[in-house]
């Protein structure tokens, strides 16, 4: 997944990457800081250096490798991993004898032992700290065995076990005998949630889902049932969609979730099995003997960035995580120093490549005056017209390390293509997709004078466009370019029969090569980008996604349905940090209102919607004489919110003194808690249930915000929380501690015996059974406080006219959820805030600031290109039926009546390709996808006999 | 999701179903597949919003024409499935495959060699 993204940096021309390097030294002032680096010696010239590996594969030395985590061994001269930006290789000079072996291997000359330690100053505007996290180390945890007991593994060693370029291959082993284990136990919050050992009072927020992850994927390669246990204090899968993949882990394929911490792990020495000591959850001791333990390390700041910090004079919290602001999530202590990522708090990928967004989003506005200055631009050399040359096709087949290679004869399959028709060049690739092979290809390409490339290796979805740049990069049209998928759909799949899957695989690239022969050049239209924005939603997600545009030079015009700004945080009063929402939001409203870039349109509907990316029209009625208003566009972002559930649960609605938690938050606002004396909150309502699947986010964080109000102001009252597990991630775990500290109790009870609750003149009677206690208990409280979770705001109608996607819950579909978090599908189109799924009001500020972010990558442009994928009509041969003009679902193809012809303007076509399917004469085809270029697909595999 | 399916199955790349020409459906059996199935987005989800339900109507008329000509439509197959279920996808492979087997080798091939 990682590996197209690493190609992409290296490959962008204004991203200059600076590898083995520190910062020594910071100075100036945003806009023009000066950083002086310090290089150290890498051994071997990057830019000689090609990769090839002749100096490792004659290193005489050993080394541990640290990149799979101790598991295995290296050479002195090393690269990390294949697929590593840039692709050199380096000496480890701990462990070289200098024997320079590798010296008089390399062809390149790019060995160098003279190689010296340097310094270089960089002349930049604003700095992003992006650097990250390591795990936690639990070699301290004597009572945990790691370090002493061999199949005692950390979750980052059993990452690198599971992994096909790790040290086992992929192949599920243990360190001890590399037997199969049949028993894995899962041990959570190593090195998290702990001020006892560990002095980590946070939640490391992304072990529970990776250790979920890690015994689905175990589980695949398992050869037997292997029973998957996963010991923890609170399942913590609070991201959008993450409990559906807990509930199958646990419901679908018996995962076991064991509601302990471990006591002690000892090792029985004649097998090497470990028996693990828990008391389960009456609080008897048990013991239960797994083959392989693996440690669910936190995440931790190393001290090489508590050195950076303090360098760059930035503050750092009592864990060193950067300090920043609830509301300005990625601005550090220091101006024009940004941060994301672990850096900034614990976090899961998602969030911490919107939070990179959002930084750059900042970054960006500080230097917005001199964009372009200093950037360089592509040169594409003119394109060659093959269109009357026969085709020449040349075949790359891809090992993808041993993805492929390990199950396929890629040998086999590349001499096959080579004899295919057509074909004049045909090879393997270790990893095709490396930087290296992109340099091969394009030699390739001129040396065989191809005018067909096939790639077989992976999905077209991830590894297509790069493919197409590399053909670009030599003259050649993009779309003379096929991809045979023999991994996602073949290696993978039939990785228990090899001699198929080569089969298959020769099937598939046979009929990759007979499309590729059938290809044609095809041209994208150039269009100019309207340099507006649209936002949609007035909330604190859309004003600071139309500050974020405002501030970088764009002009906003910002939709509000209703009559002022302020979304649902109107109805908030305070983070759980402390900050003022109310007072946040007033200055907001107050920028906005006064920025010169941004215009506020109050009481707006959308009311009609067209065009595409770069060139939007939106029609909005405003106010109550409903003027109407055209607005032109460039790009969109939607940030229409959500609110809070209302509760059919718990005689809320029939009896007063059953509240949800915003309410609640109303009543402390207002009276303050000196009347209570004794409120229950009980959690889940509305959430993790039948009908809404998924966890809010932020329920828990809400209710222990307001316990800890009422535990400050008046400590006699005496504060329940019912729950199923805390989710207090991040650095908000110090509040789960403290609220009980300052006792707050906490009573967790199962979502199949829910608490009830029964009104009495008295007061509310509240039942549930206590687990630890195995009893049920009995509270009479004043006020109940429901923790109602988040509904996505009603956006049918929007919905409707503007055709975005939304998953059955009602939250906007993003693009791809880990590297594309805050893109929707369609192009030019943005996603931000609580309209994308339940999150707090920092993380909605971030994400906000990144889809302002992902916007200017169009804005900053005065133009792009569209797909080339579009529909075209024989207009000779076309008998004007008129079915393709019904038949489109964006009403494309129109009847010119002056010119008696169907047209179908490209620019606006989808390119579904279903006026094509449906024209009566097959005078309609479909760019990329004519019938002759999916029949030759059929023919090909029906011509190798089923 | 590295899910086993049978290897006798290749896929054949569209950019929406709503693209299948009933022309495909009907060239793949008469060069001689066995079976023939359409996997689309969920009913009311298509990207391009009638695609799949075009696909549908094409799939039923293949099945309808190749039971007249005395091939059985039950060749030819339509199913429904997100982008998220990878072991759904695994699952309709393998009963297609399943009830292919069933029906035996296309008949057209029987009546060449024969």
């Amino acid at each position: 997944m990682i590996s197209p993204k690493l190609v992409e940096v290296g490959r962008h021309l204004n991203i200059n990457i600076i590898t083995n390097s520190e910062i020594k030294s910071v100075e100036g002032e945003p806009g023009n800081f000066s950083v002086t680096l310090v290089n150290h010696p890498r051994y071997i010239d990057p830019v000689k250096c090609t990769g090839c590996g002749e100096c490792a594969r004659h290193c005489p030395v050993t080394a541990v490798n640290r990149y799979n985590k101790g598991l295995d061994d290296r050479r002195a001269t090393f690269i990390e991993y294949p697929q590593a930006v840039p692709l050199a290789f380096g000496i480890d000079t701990d462990t070289c004898i200098g024997c320079g072996l590798c010296e008089n291997m390399c062809v390149a000359k790019a060995i160098r032992y003279d190689d010296v330690e340097r310094e270089s100053v960089l002349t930049v505007g604003s700095i992003i700290l992006a650097s990250g996290s390591q795990g936690y180390d639990p070699s301290k945890l004597d009572f945990l065995g790691y370090g002493k007991y061999p199949n005692v593994v950390t979750s980052e060693e059993f990452e690198r076990i599971l992994s096909a370029s790790g040290p086992y291959r992929g192949h599920l082993c243990r360190p001890l005998d590399r037997e199969e284990p049949r028993k894995i136990a899962w041990l959570q919050c190593i090195g998290s949630r702990d001020t006892n050992k560990c002095g980590n009072g946070y939640c490391s927020s992304v072990c529970c889902m990776y250790a979920v992850k890690e015994a689905m994927i175990a589980k695949e390669h398992a050869h037997c049932d292997l029973d998957c246990a996963i010991f923890n204090m609170d399942i913590r899968t609070f991201g959008k969609d993450y409990e559906k993949y807990y509930l199958r882990a646990k419901d679908k394929d018996g995962v076991r979730f064991i509601k302990s911490r471990v006591h002690t792990i000892t090792e029985i020495p004649e097998t090497g099995d470990l028996i693990v000591r828990f008391a389960n959850e009456s609080g008897q001791m048990q013991e239960e003997t797994f083959n392989m333990v693996v440690l669910s390390v936190g995440l931790q700041i190393p001290e090489t960035s508590k050195e950076l910090a303090q360098k760059l004079g930035i503050k750092l919290d009592k864990y060193n995580f950067a300090v920043t602001d609830p509301f300005a999530p990625v601005q550090t202590s220091k101006a024009g120093v940004y941060t994301c990522g672990v850096f900034q708090g614990p976090k899961d990928i998602p969030s911490s490549v919107t939070e990179a967004s959002a930084a750059a989003c900042i970054a960006g506005a500080d230097l917005s005056e001199a964009r372009g200055t200093d950037t360089k631009v592509i040169q594409i050399p003119d394109q060659q017209d093959v269109a009357a040359q026969e085709p020449r096709i040349g075949v790359f087949v891809c090992n993808c390390g041993i993805n492929i290679g390990g199950i396929v004869n890629v040998p086999e399959v590349t001499a096959y293509a080579a004899k295919l028709p057509h074909v004049v060049y045909a090879d393997q690739n270790l990893f095709t997709c490396s930087q290296d092979t992109q340099d091969k290809i394009k030699e390739k390409i001129i040396e065989h004078k191809l005018n067909r490339v096939v790639v077989a290796s992976c999905s077209p979805k991830t590894h297509e466009q790069m493919f197409m740049e590399t053909l670009e990069a030599c003259g050649l049209n993009r779309y003379l370019f096929e991809m045979a998928n023999i991994r996602n759909q073949n290696s993978w799949i039939h990785s228990k029969s090899p001699a198929l899957a080569t089969q298959k695989a020769k099937d598939l690239v046979r009929m990759a090569v007979a499309r590729s022969a059938t290809l044609k050049q095809l041209n994208e239209k150039v269009i100019s980008v309207n340099k507006q924005a649209l936002v949609i939603g007035g909330g604190v997600a859309g004003m600071n996604a139309a500050l974020g545009l405002g501030n970088q030079g764009f002009h906003v015009v910002l939709l509000e349905k209703e009559s002022i700004l302020g979304g649902f945080s109107r109805y908030l009063h305070h983070t759980i940090e402390g900050g003022d929402i109310q007072a946040y939001l007033k200055q907001l409203i107050a920028e906005v209102t006064a920025h010169d870039h941004i215009e506020v349109l109050t009481g707006a509907r959308v009311v009609d919607f067209k065009g595409y990316k770069g060139n939007f029209t939106t029609d909005v009625q405003i106010g109550a004489q409903k003027e109407n208003r055209t607005i032109p566009h460039g790009i969109i972002i939607v940030a229409t919110g959500a609110r809070e559930y209302s509760p059919k649960e718990y005689a809320y609605n029939q009896d007063p003194r059953v509240v949800t938690q915003v309410q609640l938050g109303d009543i402390l606002e207002e009276k303050g808690a000196r009347d209570m004396s004794a409120v229950v909150m009980i959690q889940c309502v509305g959430s993790r249930n039948a009908e809404n699947e998924n966890c809010s986010r932020i329920c828990c964080q809400n209710a222990i915000k307001n316990a800890l109000i009422i535990k400050k102001q008046n400590p006699d009252t005496n504060v329940f929380v019912l729950y199923r597990d805390i989710r207090t991630y991040g650095l908000m775990e110090d509040y789960y501690t403290e609220a009980r500290n300052l006792g707050v109790i906490f009573i967790r009870f199962e979502a199949d015996n829910p608490p009830q609750v029964v009104p009495s003149p008295e007061g509310m009677r509240v039942m549930v059974k206590d687990h630890i206690l195995q009893q049920n208990l009995e509270i009479e409280a004043d006020l109940v406080a429901l923790s109602a979770g988040v509904t996505a705001e009603d956006t049918s109608d929007l919905c409707g006219i503007m055709k975005f996607n939304r998953n059955p819950e009602g939250f906007f579909i993003e693009a791809h959820v880990k590297l594309r978090p805050v893109d929707m599908p369609g192009e030019g189109i943005f996603l931000c805030g609580t309209a994308h799924g339940p999150k707090l009001i920092t993380e909605s500020i971030a994400q906000a600031q990144a889809a302002a972010s992902r916007a200017t990558t169009f804005l900053s442009k005065s133009e792009i290109k569209l797909s080339a994928i579009t529909a075209h009509v024989d207009t000779e041969h076309c008998v004007k039926c008129l079915t393709c003009v019904r038949s489109c679902p964006f009403n494309v193809p129109v009847f010119n009546t002056e010119k008696q012809i169907i047209e179908i303007d490209e620019a606006i076509c989808h390119g579904c390709g279903i006026c094509a399917g449906v024209c009566p004469r097959q005078t309609i085809q479909l760019n990329y996808y004519e019938d002759d270029q999916i029949l030759c697909k059929i023919d090909a595999l029906l011509a190798g006999g089923m | 999701m590295r899910l086993d399916y049978p290897a006798n199955i290749k896929i054949v790349r569209v950019p929406c179903t709503g693209k299948v020409d009933l022309m495909y459906l009907l060239t793949a059996i008469q060069k001689g597949a066995d079976g023939v199935y359409v996997v689309g987005c969920l009913e009311g989800t298509c990207h391009y919003k009638q695609g799949n339900f075009k696909a549908r109507e094409r799939v039923e008329h293949a099945r309808r024409l190749l039971d007249e000509v005395g091939l059985e439509g039950d060749r030819v197959r339509m199913y429904n499935l997100s982008s998220g279920e990878g072991p759904t996808f695994a699952a309709y492979a393998r009963e297609m495959t399943e009830h292919i087997k069933k029906l035996g080798p296309n008949p057209l091939k029987k009546w060449a060699t024969a």
